[in-house]
């Protein structure tokens, strides 16, 4: 593969210390993130999504360690490929160099996520204000423009608004301004349209579509929801207590799932032809991480498990050049098992209604 | 914002007519007069109560009194010092009562709000103990155990500050008791300090905050502080005026010729005037300083200023 690595996560392993005793939230992480590319990490909640890219901005509560990993960021922005280490940077320097101005953040909730007091222009030209001492006079037409950039109407009249004069959409679309101001070259999503309804959900997502089309940023989407994922994902990471146990591109994951955790969260995910039946739900409850691993975590909930998953962690299998899954079942000397029929169904179905979708 | 407050200033002024005039009617109805003396005749006192116009219905006097006050004249006084104006008789008690009143609440505010910040941002840690320590001594002890305590360490065993309040040394002696007057202030705002930042610092607004990358003072102070201000504001407005009652019995204790002993004295002699005065002045200290703090709300929290300049655009 010849793309660009914009971010390269190696390894990474994080704990936090809690009363009740060390919780082992990310363990062993590998991942990629490329230029101009979206990758998806998909995962219920706790699996570690939003531990990992907060270890990516440096901003962890302070109970929270990195035990081991390197997270690479490479900057083509000057022209020539600038490569730093991020874990090596204390949370100063994080803030100084990397924060806001060359990776930015948009969070899950947007009636939480700005300042109360602050009128909402200010909050979008405080970054550049800071980070490349942008004068006022500049700051203020690069908010209106990028408040208009973003879908507000009369940008200059919202510039004094203060946040709880704004419903729910346009606050994010303000921190999706905000995330923009400095032309950053990651945007994270974490959850960006989790606390939004349907509609303004499906505009949101475009949006975030469209500018990465003007501007060829790259994009990291946190979610737990596999519809955000299929409309947006060129890669697909689903995390399971900790690890990455299935990654590929996003046609992989939706049309050869090879994971059984996969699986689960496929056939987990309604779609307008499921019929009056039971939806299927993954047994049992997410990993206690609190808990010591022994074998495969995913083990105690996995009706395709194997005797070797209750004993040993299976590895990382690659499957195409792309497609990676950490699963027993695929072994040489594993027993064939393929996906539920049920699910196998469901993903034809899926695949015509795309052909319909494409052919109109 | 001006609209509400000249309509909140309307509404003060008021308050404090009122409060006159249910001033007028307790002392009314107080038993005993000015004039106790045993050695006054009946008929001297009738004099008595004629020259000071006592001798009207309460009503004409409240009037009498208010068409005066407003050209600045508070009458004199009956017994306490013989005919001296209470202009002259406050104009050396005031300044010291305000100055250490207003020093107390300064220190109670600023270093309540940086030991709470101090806690706040070492949350978990020794300097956190170490502020709630502060705090429960100051919110569970009253403010004379404070003041003997000071005074036998600091003035009497180390001798740096005097025991008793002395006209020529009048700054090093207002220390003490401003410090005993302020500890009790000092302890809230450092608790309410510390829990509103520690949930400000939790919140989501500081974390994108962080996510943009600003430098550590301006997160703490501009996104932190301010949002954490709107509820301690609140309960600032109560402190400082306990700083105010609290006074009587410190400025008793260090014998500071201020307006509270004033008062006390004051009350026991029915110098009506006296007491009308200073109960004037602590009333109005009262609702000036509800006011401050109820523009104060409104300048730091827009969601305040902008709903009450909607309310007016719609009515």
């Amino acid at each position: 593969m010849n793309k660009d690595k914009v971010l390269s996560i190696r390894d990474l392993s994080i704990s936090f210390q809690t009363s009740a005793g060390e919780v082992n939230a990310i363990r062993g992480v590998n991942l990629d993130l490329y230029q101009g590319e979206t990758l998806a990490i998909v995962g219920e909640s706790g699996s570690g999504k939003s531990v990992t890219v907060k270890a990516i901005m440096g901003i962890l509560s302070g109970n929270g360690k990195i035990k081991s990993g390197t997270i690479d960021f490479t900057s083509r922005k000057s022209g020539e490929e600038v490569k730093e280490a991020l874990l090596s940077y204390s949370k100063k320097e994080m803030r100084r160099r990397i924060n806001g101005r060359r990776i930015a953040m948009v969070f899950q909730d947007p009636m939480t996520s700005l300042n109360p007091t602050m009128p909402i222009g200010s909050q979008i030209m405080e970054g550049m204000r800071y980070h490349y001492k942008t004068n006022k006079k500049e700051a203020y037409e690069k908010a209106v423009k990028l408040l208009d950039l973003v879908g507000i109407t009369e940008p200059e009249k919202r510039m004094k608004s203060y946040p709880h004069q704004l419903s729910g959409g346009m606050r994010q679309r303000v921190v999706i301004a905000i995330a923009l101001s400095c032309d950053p070259e990651i945007l994270i999503c974490d959850e960006p349209t989790t606390a939004l309804d349907v509609t303004i959900q499906a505009k949101i997502l475009e949006l975030i579509k469209e500018i990465q089309k003007k501007t060829g940023i790259s994009v990291i989407y946190i979610t737990h929801d596999l519809g955000v994922v299929a409309k947006v994902a060129d890669y697909v990471a689903v995390m399971y207590a900790g690890k990455v146990v299935e990654k590929g591109l996003s046609e992989e994951i939706f049309y050869e799932p090879r994971h059984p955790y996969t699986w689960g969260l496929l056939s987990a995910m309604p779609d307008l032809n499921t019929d009056d039946e039971v939806l299927y739900t993954i047994p049992g409850s997410p990993f206690n991480l609190l808990n010591k691993t022994e074998g495969d975590a995913f083990a105690e909930r996995n009706r395709f498990a194997l005797n070797i998953d209750y004993r040993l962690e299976p590895p990382m299998f690659q499957i195409t050049e792309t497609h990676y899954a950490a699963t027993w079942l695929l072994h040489e000397n594993a027993p064939a098992v393929s996906m539920p029929e049920a699910l196998k169904e469901r993903i034809k179905r899926m695949g015509e209604e795309v052909d319909l979708r494409g052919g109109e | 914002m001006k609209r509400y407050i000249v309509k909140r200033i309307c509404i003060s002024a008021a308050t404090l007519l009122v409060i006159l005039l249910i001033l007028f009617l307790m002392l009314e109805l107080m038993p005993g007069s000015p004039f106790n003396d045993e050695k006054l005749t009946q008929s001297q006192v009738a004099l008595l109560n004629a020259k000071y116009g006592l001798d009207k219905p309460v009503f004409i006097r409240f009037l009498n009194y208010v068409k005066n006050m407003l050209s600045g004249d508070f009458g004199v006084s009956y017994t306490i010092s013989k005919n001296t104006s209470i202009t002259t008789l406050l104009s050396t008690r005031l300044p010291i009562s305000i100055r250490i009143g207003g020093q107390a609440v300064l220190m109670g505010t600023v270093v309540g709000l940086i030991l709470g910040l101090i806690a706040a941002l070492n949350h978990n840690t020794i300097l956190d103990t170490l502020t709630t320590v502060i705090s429960v001594l100051g919110v569970s002890l009253p403010s004379y155990v404070f003041a003997l305590g000071l005074s036998y360490t600091l003035g009497y065993q180390f001798k740096w500050f005097p025991l008793l309040y002395q006209q020529q040394e009048a700054v090093k002696s207002s220390v003490l008791p401003t410090i005993s007057l302020a500890m009790f202030t000092v302890a809230t705002v450092a608790r309410f300090t510390r829990t509103e930042m520690l949930e400000v610092l939790g919140s989501d607004y500081m974390l994108l905050a962080e996510s943009k990358g600003l430098p550590g003072w301006r997160l703490i102070l501009i996104h932190g502080l301010r949002n954490a201000l709107i509820p301690i504001v609140t309960v600032l407005a109560p402190l400082v005026v306990s700083l105010m009652t609290g006074s009587l019995v410190v400025e008793k204790i260090f014998s500071i010729p201020g307006i509270g002993s004033l008062l006390v004295t004051a009350i026991q002699s029915n110098d009506y005037n006296v007491i009308v005065t200073l109960a004037f002045i602590y009333s109005a200290m009262y609702i000036g300083i509800m006011l401050a703090v109820d523009i104060l709300y409104g300048l730091i929290d827009p969601r305040i200023r902008l709903a009450k300049e909607d309310d007016y655009e719609q009515s």
